[in-house]
């Protein structure tokens, strides 16, 4: 759970740091966008990271089912009253639920835009001799409401999906590391502050995208 | 003082159990927890009625016997105290006190309030010792220098009475922060480090037998634990467990 949790975090940083280039605005920063996307869709190393990314989702959701179950099973027969507000925080109590939903946003969005670029009809257009599929079109028409007429539901969706996301970090970042051991008092309170940050500014930037994407339509 | 209690009434492992509602009054704030079951049982026992059946022994907080998950909280709402520390001034007078007793697959109600923990005595059992010689030729444990942090933190893991009130508060039932008390306070100490791997692993595995649930990092055990018990013994643990899995 730890380390796929970690190994995950790590793709959160790298997938951010691709999509901020979505906030440079003209040709320039789409044709620059498109690149990274074909770029990222055919390098073979990127392609050993995107299977280990998919086995590390898919482990982390099924490791988090067994755990559950067996968490389920050794209580059957629940308190009446249960006070756990006074012990814990409530994102430590719901990682599960948090997770159903992360896994909810990551195969809308794989829908909406990974297999759009992978096997759904992109126009494709020429820069310096490459041919590239149009993916910048893609996202900033599907956030656009005169092109999408789901746009505002959508943006609402995805932005709700990164305060989940902000909410599993915050206990998850954390955790991660007391389940490997790597709990001191000597840097504890390093990885607290780290882990805070991590799971409000990474979720943040995520989350400002389509929120920029959208606005930017009224401007 | 008076208070309306709602205290789980089973009359064995296998029946099916319920919440009764009782009244008191004339209850004095000085009283324990326990003591003010005292008289709730008198009432009962003087009714012709059964009384209910709760774990104690010393009464002075030290032999982990009491358990009682009151108002949602293991050992009720007070910080680092047992349930026969709790005292009826950390309430207020008219309160309704739900009573229950620690819940875990791993802990089987044997009647009403009392459930039997021998699975921590088995997970002790597994691996919670140190093998010496004591046939005479003992060497003096003082003899051995042993570092102040170390020795410390050993016995802050070695107080640790094993009431179960970090099973009963886990929302998945885990033993982790038991488990790792018992582990860290050998293991810290030069006389438990050549059983050390062997141990945690027997430890471990017994734990899981027993059908505790696994940790998620809460933290509500170290909250609700009445001996403040850390949650970097768990940590040190699951190293141990790592190390001794590898090595």
């Amino acid at each position: 759970m730890a380390l796929s949790g970690l190994f995950l975090c790590l793709f959160l940083v790298g997938h951010l740091l691709g999509n901020l280039q979505l906030f440079v605005s003209g040709q320039q920063g789409a044709d620059n966008f498109n690149l990274y996307a074909k770029f990222m869709t055919t390098n073979p190393i990127v392609k050993v990271l995107s299977y280990l990314t998919y086995f590390s989702i898919i482990f982390h959701m099924v490791d988090g089912l067994i755990l559950t179950i067996q968490n389920r099973r050794a209580r059957p027969k629940k308190y009446v009253i249960e006070k756990g507000k006074a012990n814990s925080s409530w994102a430590s109590r719901n990682m599960a639920l948090l997770g159903t939903i992360l896994l909810v946003f990551i195969a809308t969005h794989m829908q909406n835009f990974w297999y759009v670029m992978h096997f759904g009809e992109i126009s494709h257009y020429e820069i310096k001799g490459q041919n590239v599929k149009d993916l910048h079109h893609v996202v900033m028409s599907f956030f656009t409401p005169t092109s999408n007429s789901y746009a505002a539901f959508m943006v609402g969706f995805y932005v709700l999906s990164m305060l989940a996301l902000a909410y599993h970090l915050h206990h998850g970042f954390v955790s991660a590391f007391q389940s490997l051991g790597l709990n001191h008092i000597k840097y504890n309170k390093i990885i607290e502050i780290v882990g805070a940050g991590f799971s409000v500014v990474v979720p943040l930037l995520f989350a400002s995208i389509p929120l920029y994407v959208f606005i930017k339509h009224y401007l | 003082m008076q208070f309306t209690l709602k205290v789980w009434r089973q009359k064995s492992q296998s029946s099916k159990g319920a919440i009764e509602t009782y009244h008191l009054s004339d209850i004095s704030e000085d009283m324990s927890f326990l003591e003010m079951f005292d008289v709730l049982n008198d009432k009962l026992i003087r009714d012709k009625k059964d009384p209910i059946a709760f774990d104690h022994d010393c009464r002075e907080g030290i032999c982990g016997m009491c358990s009682m998950f009151i108002n949602g909280e293991a050992h009720g709402p007070g910080r680092n105290v047992t349930t026969c520390q709790l005292h009826m001034r950390s309430f207020k007078d008219g309160d309704t006190i739900y009573v229950e007793p620690w819940r875990s697959s791993a802990f089987p109600i044997v009647k009403d309030l009392t459930v039997d923990r021998s699975a921590f005595d088995r997970i002790i059992q597994s691996g919670g010792y140190v093998s010496v010689n004591t046939s005479g030729a003992t060497q003096d444990a003082n003899a051995i220098p042993i570092p102040k942090e170390d020795a410390d933190s050993a016995f802050d893991a070695a107080t640790c009475i094993g009431c179960g009130a970090c099973v009963a508060t886990c929302k998945n039932s885990s033993a982790m922060l038991f488990v790792s008390a018992k582990v860290s306070q050998l293991s810290l100490l030069p006389q438990g480090q050549t059983e050390a791997n062997n141990r945690v692993q027997r430890m471990v595995n017994q734990m899981d037998a027993e059908g505790f649930g696994n940790c998620t990092n809460t933290g509500a055990c170290e909250v609700e634990c009445p001996k403040g018990i850390s949650l970097t013994n768990i940590a040190r643990m699951n190293r141990e467990f790592m190390k001794s899995s590898v090595g």
